[in-house]
């Protein structure tokens, strides 16, 4: 590969031209690699992954953890909280802490199974849409028009009592109502990307229609997708918890945070009943949106080209 | 190859960006193709290798209808006809590594079969990179060396044509250099066609056999490029010429040519060109010229060229 | 000779970079510009030509710091409190760049763009605003002035769109302009007519014009003097027909082999190996050896002082290798 051996100090002479940007990229791999690290540093970033580690955890360790069973209801009805009973008994004599505790198996993994399927659901659609234009992009995107036009929480409302009251329908219900934010963000994307010269190119190789979307595209629009959903979580768990407080959701007796919070207002002079899965639902969302808020800062487009553009 | 013309109209406001154009590229030989931004030079690439439709004429290539891509992939045929495009940022996916995005060209256009690594290097080397370059990503590559591996992944498709859109404009001049070297030693070796497009009049000199002056979507003139460059048969060409810089030192100004290109949704009655060229005379207002032919493969669409006009 | 307008001395641009230490964008580069004359930046992409303009508005990029001077009339513009920048900046330098379209305002009305400037830094009534405003379109050659006015930018070509942002950098009546790039994004046509716009206002207004490019036919037409720069220090500099037409540095050289030369013959384009270094992977030395054809040992380890060959003249490599070379300029039939 050496054209011309002039150079003294034993400085290879590089390839064609310019090959410093070449032979410096495992320089500026490291460099980038510390730029997305740093965001990490922020404390809202830190504070947000630290409360989910820590409700987790909890929901890993719940069974270990949980001082009584959730479902027991053995104890005085609305005892405040004391030593045995740390956040005090609900209106069926249960104990908060154990039904708060065993609450986050619910809210946490249902929400990250509904943004994940709205994820799914809506950027099929959105790349649909976005990728073939014409009658599909029609048909999709006024379905999605419809769906923004009803307050999202009354649709959901609506949907999961068709469904009937289940924490499985609700999540379904959700899903109706969360597709269509997936599929505007990835149409958009798609639509961007697809007058890029390297589709072009792809599409001259002869890669057809369906390869070009799922091999070239999929993986530009990944990156965003993820943050979004990301983002999401926290409202996912908002959304559930509200359908679920309003018995749309949860059943009881199972331990739920939104049917707790809804239990909490019908005792309302009993606070600890009400308020401690309240401030669990609020860590987890505010958590979530921490995390999502940092990880858009460090991912967007914009900012990841000023700062690689900085030397 | 043989016998690629053009005539179509740019859909929604009925904009004729191509008004009209007849070009040929033969096997080994580079074509170059010379306008101003807005004279429909690219419009005319992507027609040539479907990219947009055309609204009339004929586009073939090796006796093949050239079809505008649709949803459905691209015949097998036309897969031999490839394109490097302009910047060298955008015509490589970026979330792709090099090597598999030329195994694209290996699998889908030259139905490759063998050893694909020992191709991918081969191609690699041809074009000057070192071959542990199909492993990276093209964010790790200068502009030069991405417009060396987007040469190289439209080699794995084995072209007998390759249209290269502005392919060096976005470079600096060392690597611009370099690039055009490669692409002209590649058609001579491969003995491929080259359709090489761009506004820089000096670089075609350097690089084309034959050179076609695009204004107003329309081909002014065409010639072998020796002849066109010494002899401009079209105050156009003769205009483009002038207006380029000599980098000698000598202080002399470029001539300037007033005015700007029209817009090619309305172009100017006759001549496309009469509002800006300094020979305007009688019949050129009203009339638009034909293309002549001159003798020697050269020909031009101007009445100065027309013995029994001028001499009226 | 006159004082000049603009004397730049040793200037440095440290970027901070992530490893800590600062790397120079421009390592210690002087030049002046005299009124009425055009002087040229020439390089390459990263040759620091660019940083060099911003450094002159103190408009570096955030962290940035700077040595050495930079002195506009004779007042050094690094250590000049902001206030008084500001006062300078537009109104007795100004910079016309690359994309006009960026330039400009895209949602103001030409006349607000010129008449606004020029009211903020002369206080004059919009009566008057308006007037110069029409003489400064016609100055630059817009057809239609009167029309002009009223325009948005986006209803102009690139060529009357660079035309306008020329009028709006003319506005106060500079003393220096900086053109950076100002033709790159234009057709040749075009360009030439802004060419000459400029050198008729070198001519007519005395204006100083530093005129930054890598297109070395440009740098040709236009300008009395040329600084070449490598890697942000300069690899020779001296009157633009003495450089360009009998260069000294290989890195010269290299550049002018690798364009097309309308008047030369029909030979291969020579291109130079290797490629520009970026900033903080720069050879020790003299940043050029690793490409030059001429480099021998010593040039890995001593990194050349710029010195003087002539009262005008200057240039930074010891080797020296064109330095009985005949003049490259062939004029006549190829």
């Amino acid at each position: 590969m050496t054209t011309d051996p002039i150079i003294a100090e034993g400085l290879p002479i590089p390839p064609a031209d310019e090959p410093a940007t070449y032979m410096l990229s495992t320089h500026t791999q490291r460099r980038r690699g510390r730029r997305t690290g740093s965001p990490w540093r922020r404390p809202m970033a830190v504070i947000g992954v630290v409360v989910i580690a820590f409700w987790l955890l909890i929901a890993v360790l719940a069974p270990w953890l949980a001082p009584y069973d959730p479902l027991v209801q053995d104890f005085p009805r609305l005892a405040a909280p004391d030593p045995a009973h740390l956040f005090g008994t609900d209106g069926s004599g249960r104990d908060v802490l154990s039904r708060l505790m065993y609450g986050s198996r619910v809210s946490i993994p249902l929400a990250v199974l509904l943004v994940t399927l709205s994820t799914l659901v809506g950027s099929t659609m959105g790349a649909i849409a976005g990728y073939f234009g014409r009658w599909a992009d029609g048909i999709v995107m006024r379905i999605a028009d419809l769906v923004f036009a009803f307050p999202g929480i009354i649709l959901a409302m609506a949907a999961a009592a068709a469904f009937g009251p289940s924490l499985r329908n609700a999540v379904l219900a959700l899903v109706i109502v969360t597709w269509p934010s997936y599929a505007r963000v990835v149409r958009s994307l798609i639509l961007s990307l697809r007058e890029s010269e390297f589709v072009s190119a792809a599409r001259l190789m002869g890669s057809s229609a369906r390869r070009t979307l799922l091999v070239d595209l999929r993986p530009n629009a990944a990156g965003q997708v993820l943050v979004l959903a990301a983002l999401e979580v926290g409202n996912a768990v908002l959304l559930l918890s509200g359908l679920s407080f309003l018995g749309l959701g949860a059943q009881a007796p199972q331990a739920e945070w939104g049917a707790m919070v809804s239990d909490g207002a019908r005792n309302f002079d009993s606070w600890w009943v009400g308020a401690f899965p309240g401030l669990a639902i609020l860590t987890v969302v505010l958590a979530f949106n921490f995390l999502g808020d940092t990880l858009r800062d460090a991912l967007d487009p914009r900012t990841t080209r000023a700062l690689r553009s900085l030397p | 190859m043989t016998d690629v013309a053009v005539t179509y109209e740019q859909r929604g406001r009925s904009v004729r960006a191509v008004a009209g154009v007849d070009l040929t590229v033969e096997r080994g030989q580079i074509v170059g193709l010379v306008g101003e931004s807005g004279c429909g030079k690219s419009t005319l690439a992507k027609a040539a290798v479907g990219l947009v439709p055309t609204s009339g004429g004929s586009v073939r290539f090796d006796g093949t209808p050239v079809v505008p891509l649709g949803r459905r992939s691209r015949p097998v045929a036309l897969r031999r006809m490839q394109m490097v495009f302009q910047d060298p940022y955008s015509s490589l996916n970026p979330r792709r590594r090099i090597g598999d995005q030329i195994e694209d060209g290996l699998t889908l256009a030259a139905g490759f079969r063998g050893d694909r690594r020992a191709r991918i290097a081969e191609l690699l080397d041809r074009v000057q990179l070192p071959t542990d370059a199909a492993r990276r990503y093209p964010h790790e590559f200068s502009g030069g060396q991405r417009q060396r591996l987007a040469i190289a992944r439209a080699l794995a498709a084995e072209p007998s044509l390759v249209v290269a859109d502005e392919a060096i404009s976005a470079l600096d001049a060392s690597a611009q250099a370099a690039v055009a070297n490669l692409l002209v030693t590649l058609t001579r070796e491969l003995d491929m066609g080259l359709l090489f497009i761009s506004h820089d009049l000096a670089i075609v000199r350097q690089v084309a056999d034959v050179t076609a002056v695009m204004y107003l979507g329309k081909v002014v003139e065409a010639g072998p490029t020796t002849a066109v460059w010494n002899d401009p048969a079209h105050p156009y060409t003769a205009a483009l010429i002038g207006a380029v810089p000599i980098p000698d030192g000598s202080g002399a100004l470029p001539v300037d040519l007033p005015g700007d290109v029209p817009d090619p949704a309305a172009p100017p009655s006759g001549c496309r060109f009469h509002p800006r060229c300094p020979q305007r005379f009688g019949p050129c207002a009203g009339t638009e010229p034909t293309m002549l032919q001159l003798g020697s493969g050269r020909q031009a669409a101007c009445w100065l060229n027309d013995r029994a006009v001028v001499g009226a | 000779m006159t004082a000049p307008v603009l004397d730049v001395e040793d200037l440095r641009v440290l970027l901070p970079s992530g490893a800590g230490a600062a790397l120079p964008a421009v390592d210690g580069i002087s030049f002046s510009v005299a009124p009425g004359e055009i002087v040229g930046l020439a390089g390459e992409s990263g040759s620091g030509k660019t940083m060099t303009a911003l450094a002159l508005f103190g408009l570096l990029p955030h962290g940035a710091t700077t040595e050495g001077s930079l002195r506009f009339d004779g007042a050094d513009v690094l250590t000049m409190p902001a206030r008084r920048l500001r006062g300078l900046r537009g109104r007795s330098m100004s910079m016309v760049f690359q994309d006009p379209m960026t330039s400009l305002h895209p949602m103001l009305t030409v006349e607000k763009q010129i008449t606004e400037h020029l009211r903020f830094h002369t206080g004059i009534g919009r009566r008057a605003a308006r007037a110069r405003a029409l003489e400064l379109l016609e100055q630059v050659r817009i057809p239609d002035p009167a029309r002009t006015l009223g325009a948005y930018p986006h209803q102009f070509s690139g060529g009357m769109r660079q035309r306008v942002a020329i009028a709006v950098a003319l506005a106060c009546s500079p003393r220096l302009l900086i053109a950076d790039e100002p033709t790159t994004a234009l057709d040749v046509t075009v360009q030439a007519g802004i060419l000459r716009l400029l050198d008729r206002l070198r001519r007519e207004e005395g204006l100083a014009i530093l005129i930054i490019t890598h297109d070395l036919g440009v740098m040709s037409a236009l300008a009395d003097r040329v600084v070449v720069m490598y890697a942000g220090r300069i690899a020779e500099s001296g009157p633009t027909a003495e450089v360009l037409g009998a260069p000294r540095h290989p890195y010269t050289r290299g550049l002018l082999d690798a364009l097309p030369h309308p008047e030369r013959g029909t030979g291969a384009l020579v291109p130079i190996i290797g490629s520009p270094p970026v900033l903080g992977g720069k050879p020790a030395g003299c940043a050029f050896h690793p490409r030059c054809a001429f480099a021998q040992p010593g040039c890995a380890r001593h990194r050349p002082e710029v010195l003087p060959l002539d009262d005008r003249r200057s240039l930074a490599c010891p080797i020296d290798p064109f330095a009985a070379a005949p003049a490259l300029s062939v004029k006549g039939p190829t």
